[in-house]
């Protein structure tokens, strides 16, 4: 294990009290009925989840695009890279507070940790596999894991499937929790001083004149900055916006006829910046992505499901003018009806930067960039 | 199922999804099934005029949307109808501004009169604009379409006011003492009479109106006086379908072989007349009515939708933003519009309590 590992398996507190007693700014971690957590279940999961022999060159692993140096994400790498230095068309999301999800991809394609952990391995972009076989064959070969999947599945090397991998490593992701930000202890921790007076200036911009809490939704008792919903924000579309119809036709078209949805958006960047619309179909989906967490962002730059703004500022500025970037970019048609020039200060962009830098955890906050 | 894959689907396995019909559905003569076809259906836009080259930035956004995913459909509609009220005060700026956010359409537009349009120039420059008359009718692939001006009123109202624009505000205002309800008038109800007496009684008959042809809400002109003398005229015929806007809301009614079905606004949501309580209203009782907007959702209640014409009955294809779509279509065996998803009580959607 490297030495970044294990000073975050020290931040770690114990799987199981952390789904019933979170820490400090979230609600308790959801756990499926099908697969409670269990310490040997996570150890596996963790296990899998930095094994590299999953992929096609042996060199990649989960935990690649997934850093726990840089917030468990890739930063600062606009999109991901895979097998052979090949590049995807979506920057990394975090798996920090995933648990958390109603949906997992920036399009929601997957339904939980579970099903999303199977995909990167067998794309092409990603992990490279073919298909999952490999990965069984690989257990089934090593004794640690055989050992390993006994003790917390209760099954013999033959009897390992994918669902098992699955269910390990999302039982890892879970414990991926991370709150008690500066955030957390002034706001519902009542420590006055936690934050800045321009961090508490830029809270007020966040809830009011920024707009920022109607999607990125924060609790009474808790914060998870986000509304699960998809929304079309105004980025990457206007790349494709005269090219829509086109591309709406013939993803349609492949995806009648069989093609792996999770291949094309990742291979494709024009089909990618359909967004949800690949999932769900629906027109009022063109563009649209999942509203990511705020959580750690300061450490996860560059920032939107394509990477293409580079701080917390750029992404504030692309907000303010309604969705575009730069500020004369034409504004696409399919823009969400809650996006709208907000006519900000330049003091008011500068704290409620301010305000986003407070919500890095401790566990997160030696590593990744900042603004 | 949305939009684009309904359509999607249709357009790939047509044959196969024909071969499997039960013979009953397939029987009809004129509006045949091989002639079924499509059109998408936006309404109620309201671009309103600020000042200089203003205009309010969420009704443009509401249209420009739905211009722009209709040209998405696939296979392509055959056209597109424009239910009314493309301006809010009747201006030229508006008018203007309006059609030419809506001639983006890849398609041919059919218009109709809407209050909004007409009560500053009594349909002037809305005539120039759309280059239609304010009554009119056409037919398509078998079926007869009747576009109404269902706003007009009493001659002695809109001849009682000082200015133009006291008269269109005046129309505007709504629970108005000074209002007036809408009407076809005698000239149109006649020529209404002498159209449809061209057509034989299996004629498939679809009206496109602005208000409903129903008296549900007077308050707000969810009314069209003529209503019973309307029904009348399209009662001798065995399938017509009546499409308004106005409401701003989800409304599908049946009254003997006329099925009703309302259309969505892209500007901004309506609340249903029963929350009015100071007078009573008629909200079809078949009508499921929509969930309450979500107020943190601009866009929530607002909508556009594509009308599926099958041997002459309507399905109609609601995308509703940051909502569930739904589509309200005839269904055959129940003889009136049927929500296709949420008709049965238990299968509805359970209000929030939470507040």
């Amino acid at each position: 294990m490297k030495p970044a590992c294990i000073l975050f398996a020290l931040s770690m507190a114990s799987p199981l009290a952390l789904a019933q007693t979170p820490p400090l700014g979230l609600p308790p971690v959801p756990i499926p009925a099908d697969n409670p957590q269990s310490e040997a279940k996570v150890a596996l999961g963790e296990k899998l989840f930095n094994d590299a022999r999953f992929s096609s060159t042996g060199l990649i692993k989960c935990a690649t695009c997934h850093d726990p140096l840089m917030g468990m994400t890739d930063s600062p790498l606009l999109v991901s890279k895979g097998i052979n230095d090949l590049t995807g068309t979506r920057n990394a999301p975090t798996v920090a507070n995933a648990a958390y999800n109603r949906t997992q991809f920036w399009d929601g394609r997957s339904a939980d940790l579970e099903d999303q952990s199977q995909h990167p391995f067998i794309n092409p972009v990603e992990m490279g596999l073919e298909n999952h076989d490999p990965i069984l064959a690989t257990i089934r070969g090593d004794r640690s894991y055989t050992r390993a999947f006994d003790d917390v599945f209760d099954v013999k090397p033959e009897a390992i499937t994918m669902d098992h991998v699955m269910k390990a490593i999302a039982s890892f992701e879970r414990t991926m929790i991370s709150g008690d930000s500066p955030f957390d202890r002034w706001y519902f921790g009542g420590e006055t001083d936690a934050i800045s007076e321009a961090a508490i200036r830029g809270f007020t911009v966040f809830i009011k004149d920024g707009r920022c809490v109607s999607c990125h939704t924060i609790e009474q008792d808790h914060a998870l900055f986000t509304d699960h919903k998809f929304h079309n924000i105004g980025i990457g579309i206007g790349n494709i916006d005269a090219r829509v119809p086109s591309l709406v036709g013939a993803f349609l078209q492949a995806k009648a006829n069989g093609a792996d949805v999770d291949v094309t958006v990742l291979t494709d960047a024009d089909t990618s910046h359909l967004g949800r619309f690949a999932i769900s179909e629906d027109l009022a989906d063109v563009g649209g992505f999942k509203t990511p967490t705020l959580r750690n962002i300061a450490v996860t730059a560059p920032y939107m499901h394509d990477g293409s703004l580079a701080t917390l500022r750029d992404v504030v500025e692309h907000y303010n003018n309604g969705g575009v970037t730069p500020a004369d970019a034409p504004v696409t048609p399919y823009l969400a009806g809650g996006i709208r020039p907000l006519e900000l200060t330049e003091q008011q962009i500068d704290d409620l930067v301010s305000f986003m830098e407070t919500l890095t955890s401790p566990q997160y906050a030696s590593g990744g960039t900042t603004r | 199922m949305n939009n684009s894959r309904r359509n999607f689907i249709k357009h790939s396995s047509a044959a196969a999804i024909a071969g499997i019909l039960p013979v009953s559905l397939v029987r009809i003569a004129t509006g045949q099934p091989s002639q079924d076809f499509s059109f998408a259906y936006i309404s109620d836009s309201h671009i309103q005029h600020i000042r200089g080259n203003q205009f309010v930035r969420n009704w443009d956004r509401g249209l420009i949307s739905a211009v722009a995913e209709a040209n998405l459909l696939d296979p392509k509609p055959d056209f597109v109808v424009f239910g009314g009220d493309l301006a809010q005060m009747g201006m030229r700026e508006e008018l203007d501004h309006g059609y030419e956010l809506l001639s983006k359409l890849n398609y041919d537009i059919y218009g109709l009169l809407g209050e909004h349009d007409y009560y500053l120039d009594l349909g002037e420059y809305w005539s120039d604009v759309f280059k239609r008359e304010h009554y009119y009718s056409f037919d398509h692939k078998g079926v007869h379409f009747v576009v109404l001006n269902s706003i007009n009123t009493y001659d002695e109202w809109i001849n009682k006011w000082e200015t133009p624009l006291r008269r269109m505000t005046e129309m505007s205002g709504l629970d108005n003492p000074n209002g007036s309800p809408f009407m076809l008038g005698e000239k149109q109800m006649t020529w209404l009479a002498q159209d449809l007496a061209k057509h034989s009684k299996d004629t498939p008959i679809i009206v496109l109106s602005h208000s409903p042809l129903q008296h549900i809400y007077k308050g707000w002109n969810f009314w069209t006086e003529e209503a019973p003398q309307i029904q009348a005229l399209l009662a001798p015929f065995d399938r017509v379908n009546v499409l308004y806007g106005h409401v701003h809301q989800i409304q599908y009614n049946q009254i003997g072989n006329i099925a009703f079905n309302s259309v969505m606004a892209t500007a901004w949501p309506w609340p249903y007349p029963s929350t009015y309580s100071q007078a009573t209203s008629h909200l079809p009782v078949m009508t499921v009515p929509m969930n309450r907007a979500d107020p943190f959702s601009e866009r929530d209640a607002t909508g556009w939708q594509l009308v599926n014409v099958h041997s002459g009955r309507i399905d109609v294809e609601f995308t509703l933003y940051d909502n569930t779509n739904r589509t309200v279509g005839f269904d055959a065996a129940a003889g009136h519009p049927v929500d296709k998803t949420f008709q049965d009580p238990r299968d509805r959607i359970i209000p929030q309590k939470h507040y």
